[in-house]
């Protein structure tokens, strides 16, 4: 696992609260879900895989936005794992990667035509990688 | 002024490694009283032994610190060695500068110079030492086994077989335990009543063996070799000695609507009943919660149909007084309550059963005569779910379930699955499992030929939900090596329900004050070398109250607590503690602060004449300690208020000059 990857991980475990080695392998969160069918990565999958530091399969997969995050995988687990708030810590993650994409000042002049409504200049601004 | 010899114990490197032993034997020398002091590779060799003997006669010493191990390794053998030498065995120190000094120190100088600490403060203690000699109390020669299940059977049979009489108290009216209500026995398949009721049997006709059915152990008192033990024997309502167990009264009962227990529900019993047909003692109960005669005054049936005269209507609840040398705890284990897994539709369908009550289901003697018929609707089913770990392994913290594995479940479902595709060869029988574990003679080959023989599908992976939906249970679950989320439509759905300790253990911990873990285990002296014994004297443990056991290991345990029992019970006379607390009555001021705080009773009050300096005398009221009772706690010497109570062998001015020589 390179460095990035491995503070990918950390953080995605920070903002889980998540401790996947609790994990038994017992695959209830899994047996238990509803959306399973939607999802390329199940729950357990889920656990699994961020504690193996495989974050970009997750990351670039439909399974995050399919969680329904009805929770019912982090009631029944015997271990107190809460898979779910995985599959949302990795969501958060994505979202954050994408904060990172703001416009730079100098993008924005091109852009802007007499179409433009300023309110979206104003939202541009606000989008401004430091 | 004590002649007093140091001995410094290298231990090999175990001491001598991180702390210069030579320096410690030299700098001791110095201390008040020492005549003597020396260093040697090994002290408990016979070699170091004989050294501390020729020591005492040349130097004529009174006292000996040996600077070694921890006294709990050693202590013993320093004390007889000074006793093979002539001294009082109670003016021997042990200065543990190992354990608490060169394995946890890395530093040279440091393990060193704590090591002399030590030594000094041992020094400064035996200065203070008097000669003490151990009292000697009896032995009644009768042991009491609480719990009338296999464990508690063998280790009965065991202790009677030698020769010493022992009592079985059973809550039940009968004895058998969870035993009696298996089917059969894994991993050979033998019927369990075939090879426990020859069991019950001896019991019920040993001439050493009494057995006290439908009670309860009340009150304990006393300590190991003396203990005075109140037991309830509940109003049966029909004479025990006088019932012959035919059954009519059963027959003519008219209250039949009884929830059978035995069957664990299943069926309906009569309001008079006797459990099972092999019960020992085989007596009538009346269940006076359901008796009409008991309820409302009219019936009395039974007591007509009786051609003995066995039923008694007006029996009251008896107490027993009796006195036992040993208690063995054999109070065994239940499944746990399903209440908190309603995501396997146990509540809502009569079709989701624990394993207990599927043996039932398939015991000839339970409510189907072993036919295997759904509970909800009597019909044959065709698609069998068990689910493993229901409740075992679950987080510590968590709200349902228990943290640990409860052992018995693998083997008992391969069994199940195993027996219901031998007999109905048209099931389909799934086990959903996290992993098998069946370590034990013969336990995997078993499973494996479950697998392999009998066609079980073993999937690994968990069972999510059951939900009832027309006439099947459709449960949904996850197969993990396939990575699939299997949905199967079930006739029954059968948990391995966790197993947790009678909930009568705590209560009896109390009385015993015996020591149980955060789960209501009994305790153990020691988890490898003192399986058996309960840290507290006197106290063995036999079977499941102790962990989460099978059959072969509980036989295999109930017979070492037997042995352990009996080699209490054939010495005359137990040599008692001789550091036992004391009353300086003179400075008694009577409170009674003493007496409630001594847990095990062994203080009294008692009303003293004493003259005054006045010349005339008065009644005072002071404490009085039972040095065979005590067992030197000390709790009594730091709840006297006024400094009368002190521990022989650790008086407080002995401690004090500890903390002086370590201070200094």
């Amino acid at each position: 696992m390179d460095n990035k990857n491995s503070n990918l991980q950390a953080e995605i475990v920070r903002m889980s609260g998540v401790n996947p080695r609790k994990c038994m392998r017992c695959g209830k969160c899994s047996a238990t879900c509803p959306a399973y069918d939607e999802m390329e990565y199940h729950p357990h999958q889920f656990v699994y895989m961020v504690e193996n530091g495989e974050l970009e399969p997750l990351m670039k997969s439909k399974s995050i936005y399919k969680c329904l995050t009805c929770f019912a995988c982090v009631d029944r687990c015997p271990r107190g794992v809460e898979p779910a708030k995985l599959v949302e810590a990795v969501r958060l993650a994505v979202i954050r990667q994408q904060g990172k994409n703001h416009l730079k000042p100098e993008d924005i002049p091109p852009i802007v035509d007499e179409d433009l409504p300023q309110q979206a200049i104003v939202t541009a601004f606000r989008k401004y990688a430091k | 002024m004590q002649r007093i010899g140091v001995f410094v114990c290298w231990c090999g490197t175990n001491i001598a490694g991180t702390v210069d032993v030579k320096r410690v034997a030299e700098a001791l020398k110095n201390e008040p009283g020492v005549v003597y002091s020396d260093n040697y590779q090994y002290m408990c060799s016979q070699a170091g032994q004989d050294m501390i003997k020729n020591a005492i006669h040349e130097y004529k010493l009174t006292g000996v610190v040996v600077c070694s191990c921890s006294p709990r390794m050693h202590e013993t053998t320093f004390r007889k060695t000074a006793a093979a030498a002539g001294l009082n065995p109670y003016m021997v120190e042990i200065a543990n500068i190992r354990e608490q000094c060169s394995w946890v120190h890395k530093d040279m100088e440091a393990g060193t110079e704590k090591a002399i600490i030590l030594g000094r403060a041992a020094i400064a203690k035996l200065n203070l030492n008097t000669p003490l000699t151990a009292g000697e109390t009896p032995v009644t020669k009768r042991a009491l086994v609480i719990g009338g299940g296999i464990a508690g059977i063998q280790t009965a049979l065991d202790i009677a077989d030698a020769g010493f009489k022992v009592d079985i108290v059973e809550k039940k009216p009968t004895i058998g335990g969870k035993m009696a209500q298996l089917d059969k026995t894994f991993p050979t398949l033998d019927c369990a009543a075939c090879i426990l009721t020859p069991k019950m049997v001896d019991v019920g006709q040993h001439e050493n063996i009494r057995i006290f059915s439908y009670s309860e152990v009340t009150d304990v008192k006393g300590f190991v070799g003396n203990f005075d033990v109140t037991i309830k024997r509940k109003a049966r309502f029909v004479k025990e000695d006088v019932c012959t167990g035919c059954g009519l009264c059963m027959e003519k009962c008219p209250m039949k609507k009884v929830p059978n227990e035995f069957n664990l529900g299943l069926d309906n019993r009569t309001a008079i009943y006797i459990p099972f047909a092999q019960a020992v003692p085989k007596v009538a109960t009346i269940d006076p919660n359901y008796c009409i005669m008991k309820k409302t005054g009219k019936c009395g049936l039974c007591s007509t149909v009786c051609t003995v005269g066995a039923i008694d209507y007006n029996q009251q609840d008896e107490i027993i007084e009796e006195k036992y040398g040993a208690i063995v705890v054999a109070t065994g284990f239940n499944p746990i309550s399903m209440d908190k897994f309603d995501e396997y539709a146990y509540s809502q369908s009569k079709d989701v059963v624990t394993s207990l009550e599927f043996e039932r289901l398939m015991n000839a003697a339970g409510p189907t005569q072993g036919t295997l018929l759904r509970p909800s609707d009597g019909k044959h089913p065709h698609t069998l779910v068990f689910v493993q770990c229901v409740g075992s392994r679950c987080e510590a913290c968590a709200e349902k379930g228990k943290e640990y594995c409860s052992k018995i479940c693998c083997m008992y479902t391969a069994k199940h699955a195993m027996l219901v595709r031998d007999k109905y060869p048209d099931t389909e029988v799934y086990v959903f499992y996290i992993d098998v574990r069946t370590p034990g003679k013969n336990f995997d080959e078993f499973y494996r030929r479950a697998v392999e023989e009998y066609g079980v599908h073993y999937i690994k992976g968990m069972v999510g939900k059951v939900a009832p939906e027309g006439d099947k249970l459709m449960v949904q679950a996850s197969d993990l090596l396939d990575n699939k989320q299997l949905h199967i439509a079930a006739d029954m759905v059968i948990l391995a329900a966790a197993i947790e300790p009678d909930e009568s253990a705590r209560s009896l911990a109390t009385m015993l004050t015996a020591s149980m873990d955060t789960n209501d285990f009994f305790t153990e002296a020691h988890p490898k070398l003192r399986p058996v014994e309960s840290p507290t004297a006197g106290i063995y443990l036999s079977g499941a109250c102790q962990g989460p056991k099978d059959i072969p290991d509980t036989v295999a345990q109930a017979g070492a607590a037997a042995s352990k029992v009996i080699g209490l019970l054939v010495k005359d006379k137990l040599t008692g503690n001789p550091c036992v607390a004391e009353s300086n009555e003179l400075m008694c001021n009577g409170c009674s602060a003493c007496e409630k705080v001594c847990p095990y009773g062994a203080i009294t009050y008692v009303d003293k004449e004493f003259r005054m300096p006045d010349r005339t005398t008065r009644v005072r009221r002071v404490a009085q300690v039972n040095p065979a009772v005590c067992q030197g706690c000390g709790a009594c010497t730091v709840a006297c208020p006024s400094g009368a109570m002190d521990l022989k062998g650790f008086a407080t001015s002995q401690i004090m000059a500890e903390v002086d020589a370590i201070c200094k």
